[in-house]
C-alpha cells in the first residue's frame, strides 16, 4: 500500500518537472516583461514588478506594428494560397489511382522536408528577377515550399480517411469531380481544413531564415525578423524588458490559438507525422 | 506501394465505368497542374539553379556575370613549383568541415535525448491521471513559441551576469562563478543543445503518444496478469511495438535538426562552437559575397541530407508511404 502511494507521490513530481519545465521560459519572460531599469536585474522567481512601460514602448514602436501587420498578411495570403492549390490537388492524390501516384506523393514530402538553405541561392535570384525583392511577395512565394507540400500532405490522409460511400453516391448522382469537390467534401473537410491551415499560419509566422534573407528594410521585416533585431549596437545595451514584451506580443495569440484548437492540432500533427 | 497495379474489378468491361474513370483521371490530372507547377517553380528551379550557381563564379552583385568554373567552388588544386599542392575550395575548407562536424554533433545529440524524453513523456501522458489534458496543453507551449522568441527567452535565461540560470545553480552550489553560457566556447553548444530540446521535445512527445495509443490495451492487461515486470513489457512489448511511429518521428526531427540555422543565429551568433552547415553556407552566400562558395556549401548540405534519407529508408526498410502502414 505505502509502496504504491510512494509510486504515485514520484509520478505527480515526475508530471509537475514536465509542466514547471514546459512552462517556465515563458513565465519567466512575461515576468521580464514588467520590469525595468535596474529591476531587470535582479532575479525574482515570483512576480514583483508591474510596470507597463516595455509594453507601450511596444506598442508606439510603428516598426514593430508594421511588422506585425506584414506577418499577418504574408502568413494567412501564403495559408490560403496553400490551401486553395492543396485541396483540389490532394483530392486527386487521395481518390484518383494513376500511375506515378506513390512517386509524386514521396517527392511533396521530400520537398517539405527540404533544407530551406539548399533553394536560398536559386530563390534570391527568382525574387530579383520578379523585383519582389524587400517585399511581403518575396515571403509569400518562397514559404509556399512548406506551407504547400505540408498541406497537401495532411489533407491528402484526411481526405483518404472520408467513406467512400458519399463519393460513389455523388457519382452516380452524375457529380463530376469538381462537384465532389466543392459540394460533398468540402464540408466534411473544414475541420481538417482548420487544422492545416493553422499549421501552416504558425509555421509561415515563425519562418526566419527566408525573412532575414529577402527583407531590407526595417517597415517590411515579419515579426521574428524584428525581434531578432530589436536589440542595441553592443552587447551591454540590449532591451531586455522590451525583447521581451514583443515576444510575449506575439506569442500570447499563437499560444491561446493552440490552446483551443489542441485536439486537432495534435491530430494534424501525426497525421503529417505518424501516418506518413 | 504501387497502388495502380492493385486496381480493383480487373474484369469490368463496362463502357461507361472506363469512360467514367477516364473523365476522373482526366480531372485529377487538372487538379494536380497547379499544385505541381508552383512546386517546381519555387522548390524544383531554385534547387537547380543553385546547383548551377555553385559551378559557376557568380556574385551576389552580378547574378547573371558568372562563368562555369567547375568543380573550382568543391575542391581544386594547384602545384607549386616547389612541388608542394595546395588545395581549396570548400572541401579543404576548415571552417566547412567544422560546420559540418557542428551540425552532426548538434543533430546526433539533440535527435537522441529528444527521443528519450519524447518517449518519456509520452508514457506519462499515456496514463490515465486528473489533470492528463492540462498537461498536454502546457507541453504544447514550447512548440507554440517561435523559435526566435524562444532563442530570445534564453538567451535572457542563460545571460551571464543576471540570467537565472546562474543565478540558480549558484543557489544550489553547481557552480561557484558566473558562467557565459552562450558567448562561452565550451558551453555554447551545450546551450544550444539544452533549448532545442526544450523546444523540440513536445513535437516528438505527442508523436510517440500518438503510437503508443495504437497500442490495443488487452497487451497491457495480459502481460499484468502474466506478472511481467513493467521494464521487461516496455522492452519487449511497447518498444517494439512504437519503434515504427518512433522511426518517422526520428527521422523528421533528423531533417529538421540537419537544416538549424535560426536558433544558432541568434543564441550564438558568430560563435565557432555552433555555426552549422546552413548558417555558414548562408554567410558565404549573403554576407561575405562569396555567392557561388555558398551555393556549393549549400548543395553539399543537400546532397548530405539526400544520402542520409537514402542510407535511413533503406537500413530501416522504412515505408514512409502512407498506404501500406495503415
Amino acid at each position: 500500500m505505502i509502496k504504491r502511494q510512494l509510486n504515485s507521490v514520484a509520478f505527480y513530481l515526475l508530471v509537475i518537472s514536465i509542466v514547471v519545465v514546459a512552462v517556465f521560459p515563458f513565465y519567466y519572460s512575461v515576468i521580464t516583461s514588467f520590469k525595468t531599469g535596474t529591476d531587470l536585474f535582479s532575479v525574482d522567481y515570483f512576480p514583483k514588478h508591474f510596470d507597463l512601460r516595455n509594453y507601450r514602448d511596444v506598442l508606439n514602436n510603428d516598426n514593430f506594428l508594421r511588422s506585425i501587420l506584414n506577418s499577418v498578411f504574408i502568413a494567412s495570403t501564403t495559408v490560403v494560397c496553400a490551401l486553395f492549390l492543396a485541396v483540389t490537388a490532394s483530392y486527386a492524390l487521395a481518390r484518383v489511382r494513376f500511375k506515378g501516384r506513390g512517386l509524386l506523393l514521396m517527392t511533396i514530402l521530400a520537398v517539405s522536408m527540404f533544407p530551406q538553405i539548399a533553394v536560398l541561392a536559386g530563390l534570391f535570384e527568382m525574387v530579383r528577377f520578379l523585383g519582389i525583392y524587400n517585399s511581403p511577395w518575396a515571403m509569400i512565394l518562397s514559404y509556399t515550399i512548406f506551407t504547400l507540400p505540408f498541406t497537401v500532405w495532411v489533407l491528402t490522409t484526411f481526405m483518404r480517411d472520408l467513406p467512400v460511400e458519399i463519393e460513389e453516391a455523388a457519382i452516380v448522382d452524375g457529380a463530376t469531380p469538381w462537384v465532389i469537390i466543392t459540394q460533398v467534401f468540402l464540408p466534411l473537410l473544414w475541420p481538417a481544413l482548420v487544422t492545416t491551415g493553422l499549421l501552416a499560419f504558425i509555421g509561415a509566422w515563425n519562418e526566419f531564415l527566408f525573412a532575414l534573407t529577402f527583407t531590407a528594410s526595417e517597415t517590411m521585416r515579419t515579426v521574428p525578423v524584428a525581434i531578432a533585431m530589436l536589440s542595441g549596437a553592443s552587447d551591454h545595451e540590449i532591451p531586455w524588458g522590451t525583447i521581451m514584451a514583443a515576444s510575449v506580443v506575439v506569442t500570447v495569440p499563437l499560444i491561446i490559438l493552440v490552446l483551443i484548437f489542441q485536439r486537432k492540432i495534435v491530430a494534424g500533427l501525426t497525421a503529417g507525422g505518424v501516418k506518413g | 506501394m504501387d497502388t495502380s497495379l492493385s486496381l480493383s474489378k480487373p474484369n469490368t468491361k463496362l463502357k461507361s465505368v472506363s469512360s467514367l474513370r477516364q473523365q476522373k483521371l482526366r480531372a485529377a490530372m487538372w487538379f494536380l497542374a497547379p499544385m505541381v507547377t508552383v512546386l517546381f517553380c519555387v522548390a524544383g528551379w531554385p534547387l537547380l539553379r543553385s546547383i548551377y550557381f555553385s559551378f559557376t563564379d557568380t556574385s551576389l552583385t552580378d547574378l547573371y556575370g558568372g562563368q562555369w568554373v567547375g568543380f573550382k567552388n568543391y575542391l581544386t588544386w594547384t602545384t607549386l613549383s616547389s612541388g608542394r599542392t595546395i588545395f581549396s575550395g570548400t572541401l579543404a575548407d576548415p571552417t566547412w568541415w567544422n560546420a559540418v562536424w557542428n551540425t552532426i554533433k548538434f543533430s546526433v545529440v539533440s535527435v537522441s535525448i529528444e527521443t528519450i524524453l519524447g518517449l518519456m513523456v509520452a508514457l506519462v501522458l499515456n496514463q490515465e491521471f486528473k489533470g492528463r489534458g492540462l498537461v498536454r496543453a502546457a507541453i504544447l507551449i514550447p512548440w507554440a513559441i517561435p523559435t526566435i522568441v524562444s532563442a530570445k527567452m534564453w538567451g535572457w535565461m542563460l545571460n551571464d551576469q543576471f540570467g537565472i540560470i546562474n543565478h540558480m545553480l549558484m543557489a544550489l552550489g553547481l557552480i561557484d562563478s558566473n558562467v557565459a553560457w552562450t558567448s562561452n566556447i565550451d558551453t555554447a553548444m551545450f546551450s544550444v543543445l539544452v533549448v532545442d530540446v526544450w523546444k523540440t521535445t513536445p513535437f516528438m512527445a505527442l508523436l510517440c503518444l500518438a503510437g503508443l495509443q495504437m497500442i490495443p490495451r488487452d497487451i497491457y492487461e495480459a502481460a499484468k496478469i502474466d506478472g511481467i515486470h513493467p521494464v521487461r513489457v516496455f522492452f519487449h512489448v511497447t518498444l517494439p511495438l512504437v519503434r515504427p511511429a518512433l522511426m518517422v518521428a526520428v527521422i523528421f526531427r533528423m531533417l529538421d535538426a540537419l537544416r538549424v540555422f535560426d536558433l544558432i543565429y541568434i543564441l550564438t551568433p558568430n560563435s565557432k562552437a555552433t555555426k552549422t552547415m546552413s548558417v555558414v553556407s548562408r554567410e558565404n552566400l549573403i554576407e561575405f559575397d562569396k555567392f557561388a562558395y555558398g551555393s556549393a556549401q549549400s548543395t553539399l548540405l543537400f546532397a548530405i541530407i539526400a544520402i542520409f534519407v537514402c542510407l535511413y529508408i533503406w537500413l530501416g526498410k522504412l515505408n514512409l508511404n502512407g498506404d501500406t502502414q495503415r
